[in-house]
């Protein structure tokens, strides 16, 4: 899906009518297929003859002076509603002040990601990187189209014109004028064919620090989250489900629901039964009371244990093979060192619990959501309803977390929130609400895998050889995306990581076994590298071990044509004080240190970990050391954030994270027996950011996998005990 | 008719007196600040104050909150509360944002209690709030410097 970026034109947007109503200047930029279409005009024209809102722009000033930049990517907590708005201030010479961030709607022709083709979406840490050109180029485009403005009104050449925040100056004729005055103005200027960007050199924005523009709203309680929509006449809709993945209903009972107070409707699904009321907590109270039976007879039924067992077999024989360099085996190896990794399903338990809201007309259907995945969604929505996908308008609002959940390639809530509506003919617009224990055991986990390594070495101890075997299900079977993502029957996602380890050793090879379960399977905050990361770094450390090396030199020693990655760990041991011993414990503790490395999605990311074990074996992570490389740092505040709460993320699964199964039904429901962590388990952090002048790759996932095996590292410098299953139980 | 004092304002609700108190705060009154993370007490994106004091609305049932001063995210504006707001603004602490209308009703709360609490002062205080975005480095930071601001 990738496509070259930087292919897209500029054009102007703005409508009188917009003039009228304060807008001022609006920019909408297309890439050349949208632009030759015919469809984005009219659209363009349709929109700006009854709306204030344009849609179809990513930079709108009005003549309040504020610049608002439409950020096709969801905010998530990511801080892409900083960060786009960060590369348009910069070209732009706005005052930080006057940005705005707004989000955009779904229409792939203006807003696709220029990473994913003819796509629009939020993933793969790509928010930046595929923005990087394209928002630059819209902060210059209306920067120099106000400067033309400035210069017809103040009859003087443009050459002598400077902008600086937020006001266009010049100085010889001693004129001055803020945006807002220029805005109607500029709208009718020619938009320039061409437009140079600054030299690193002359950034005020890029690599300095610009505060969210989201800190007020979301400190104040205003900010609107899919939770907080209220529309006239929604009713809310609670579903009960199955409690195994893929059984039906077979028959149910309404009477006992909708004797409750509140309770309008009660309606089959194809997910469940739909109870609906005038508020959450009455339609609550009816499923409480509603009577289902379940058809199991189609449903997967299997345990944790059994999965475990088919996995541990299938691991036994060679899989389809991902990468190989040279050829041989751990086979003909004088020595040799195994080990065998287990992982189990995730839960991505973002604070707001899955939902949306879905209004279904005559011939449309508005929704309003996280929005994540706008193409795939508007697909899938148009496909089950009836509709054309551009009838399908999205409203994308702030998301509570989602760490991959709302980017489902199935569009499963957002489906069962038009099933619901449909099936009530569209009588009242559908809040679909799920419940902390729905969203737990809905599925959509990130899968099990088990791996399994082996390491070869010469009779002198050289390491010769390296096997990783990973098993598990493919995330990408099934999805629109498998024909073009799936290549000789590896799925990329369930290898990345492994496949493209950066270790310079003689002989690798990495195979795959894909699996066929009934458990629904999705990525979670940096998909392959959460297990990929954790085997290769922790097996590195045994390798190490072995031969009594020093875990920092031997990775370098290794790392000769990845400079990059060889900074970013050497910075971490540096500012980690990996060469000085570490400072004792309390009296009775053990401390023991450990270091990781690991490239996602372009960006490289060594974390030193610090532990503190006790005589009862309970540990806790007292400091993590960062380095990472992203390329340009856009935001550095925003960049440690990530992170931080990267960090925080991995460390969650690695000392809780664990969905099981019994006889085919996820055991845990909520925070109970689903714990995650807390602020106290919150170690210290230092991030430490690798000046750079490459392109810039993003920061959302990266932080996340490189956490479990530093600490793993650390428990066994700090016990000798050695943890290979994931989450991490010493005790 | 129940008769509840949310921020100040007296608000006639008709709801079963068990309704938790989140539900009747967002859906009846209409206050989304406060959010519904787990329904069992157990993630704190729901705290809301009573007569000052940190709860967790989704187990509060209305009728326990009849006659009290019901405090929500949108009804803060004590010195301590915007010195909270404030810090955590300066310090970018949100991410995703959804849990942060609880974890500052909880900070708030403690530093009505204890003007000065240490780094295991506010892990205790603080235990009960959830974050999936894990911005509990800066919460700590946030909450000291709001101690200092007060000070």
């Amino acid at each position: 899906m990738n496509a070259p970026i930087g292919q897209f034109k500029i054009l102007n947007a703005s409508r009188r009518e917009f003039i009228k109503a304060g807008a001022g200047l609006t920019l909408a930029i297309c890439t050349p297929a949208a632009f030759a279409a015919p469809v984005p005009a009219k659209a363009a024209a349709r929109t700006a003859s009854t709306a204030v809102f344009e849609p179809n722009a990513f930079v709108r000033i009005g003549a309040d002076d504020s610049v608002t930049v439409i950020c096709k990517h969801l905010e998530m907590g990511q801080g892409t509603y900083t960060g786009l708005p960060t590369l348009v201030a910069e070209e732009l010479d706005a005052d930080w002040s006057q940005m705005r961030a707004e989000g955009a709607p779904a229409d792939a022709a203006r807003y696709n990601n220029l990473l994913w083709g003819p796509t629009q979406g939020t993933g793969g840490s790509s928010g930046i990187a595929n923005s990087f050109d394209q928002m630059r180029q819209a902060g210059a485009t209306a920067r120099a189209m106000l400067v033309a403005a400035a210069a017809e009104r103040w009859k003087v050449a443009p050459e002598g014109i400077s902008v600086k925040q937020g006001v266009v100056a010049h100085a010889a004729g001693g004129h001055k004028a803020r945006f807002g005055e220029l805005a109607e103005a500029a709208a009718k200027m020619p938009v320039p064919a061409q437009v140079k960007l600054k030299d690193a050199k002359d950034f005020n924005y890029i690599g300095k620090t610009a505060p969210r523009t989201d800190s007020k709203a979301k400190t104040t309680g205003v900010a609107k989250f899919t939770q907080d929509v209220k529309l006239p006449g929604m009713l809310t809709a609670v579903v009960a489900h199955p409690p195994r993945f893929g059984a039906k209903v077979k028959s149910f009972d309404a009477a006992k629901a909708k004797a409750i107070k509140g309770v309008t409707d009660v309606v089959a699904i194809p997910t469940g039964v739909a109870v609906l009321a005038k508020d959450f907590w009455s339609a609550k109270k009816g499923r409480d009371a509603l009577v289902v039976v379940w058809d199991d007879s189609g449903a997967f039924t299997q345990s944790s244990a059994d999965i475990l067992k088919q996995y541990t077999e299938l691991a036994k024989h060679q899989g389809a093979t991902a990468r190989k360099v040279g050829d041989t085996a751990t086979a003909g190896a004088a020595k040799k060192l195994e080990a065998t990794f287990h992982f189990p399903f995730l839960a991505h338990a973002p604070m707001e619990p899955l939902n949306c809201v879905v209004k279904l007309g005559k011939d449309s259907c508005e929704v309003w959501n996280g929005e994540q995945f706008q193409t795939v969604d508007q697909a899938t929505l148009a496909a089950a309803l009836g509709l054309k996908p551009e009838q399908v308008k999205l409203n994308m609002l702030f998301a509570g977390g989602s760490f991959g959940r709302r980017a489902n390639p199935h569009s499963d809530y957002l489906l069962e929130a038009a099933y619901v509506a449909k099936a009530i003919e569209g009588r009242a617009p559908v809040k679909l609400v799920w419940t902390r224990e729905d969203d737990m055991r809905a599925g959509y986990y990130r899968p099990a895998y088990l791996h399994r390594m082996a390491a070869g070495f010469t009779a002198d101890n050289k390491l010769v050889a390296w096997q990783h075997r990973i098993v598990g299900q493919s995330i990408l079977a099934g999805t629109a995306f498998e024909s073009v993502l799936v290549k000789g029957g590896i799925d990329g996602t369930s290898v990345e990581g492994a496949a493209n380890l950066p270790y310079a050793i003689p002989t690798i090879e990495v195979d795959l076994h894909t699996t066929t379960l009934g458990v629904p399977v999705q990525w979670w905050r940096s998909v392959g590298s959460t297990h990929t990361a954790f085997s290769t770094e922790t097996f590195l450390d045994d390798i190490c071990v072995f031969l009594g090396e020093d875990a920092v030199r031997f990775r370098l020693n290794l790392l000769a044509d990845h400079p990059r990655h060889a900074a970013v760990l050497r910075l971490a041991a540096q500012r980690g004080g990996w060469d000085q011993p570490i400072a004792p414990g309390r009296p009775g503790e053990r401390r023991g240190r450990g270091i990781a490395l690991h490239e996602s999605f372009g960006t490289v990311v060594a974390q030193l970990a610090e532990v503190s074990v006790d005589k009862d074996d309970k540990f806790r992570v007292d400091r993590v050391v960062c380095a990472v490389d992203c390329g340009i740092a856009v935001n550095p505040d925003v960049i440690r954030a990530q992170m931080e709460g990267g960090i925080g993320f991995g460390l969650s699964a690695a000392l809780y994270g664990e969905i099981t199964l019994k006889d085919g039904a996820a055991e845990q429901s909520n925070f109970h027996d689903y714990p995650v962590l807390r602020i106290g388990d919150m170690p210290r952090i230092e991030v430490h950011i690798v000046p750079s002048s490459e392109k810039p790759t993003g920061v959302g996932e990266p932080g996340t996998p490189v956490i479990a095996p530093a600490v793993a590292n650390a428990l066994f410098a700090a016990t000798g005990k050695r943890l290979r299953d994931l989450p991490l139980k010493l005790a | 008719m129940i008769t509840l004092n949310v921020n100040d304002r007296a608000y006639q609700v008709d709801v079963d007196p068990d309704t938790p108190l989140l539900w009747v705060i967002r859906d009846t009154i209409e206050l989304t600040g406060t959010k519904y993370g787990c329904g069992m007490a157990l993630c704190g994106a729901c705290t809301v104050h009573l007569n000052g004091a940190a709860v967790r609305s989704c187990v509060t049932p209305v009728s326990a909150a009849v006659g009290k001063k019901i405090t929500t995210i949108e009804g803060l504006d004590s010195k301590t509360a915007k010195a909270v707001q404030a810090a955590w603004q300066e310090l970018d602490v949100v991410q995703c944002g959804y849990c942060q209308s609880g974890q500052i009703m909880s900070a708030t709360a403690l530093l009505v209690k204890n003007r000065k609490p240490n780094d295991a002062d506010i892990d205790a205080a603080m235990s009960g709030n959830i974050c999936r975005c894990a911005t509990y480095v800066r919460i700590r930071a946030a909450i000291k410097q709001a101690a200092n601001s007060l000070a």
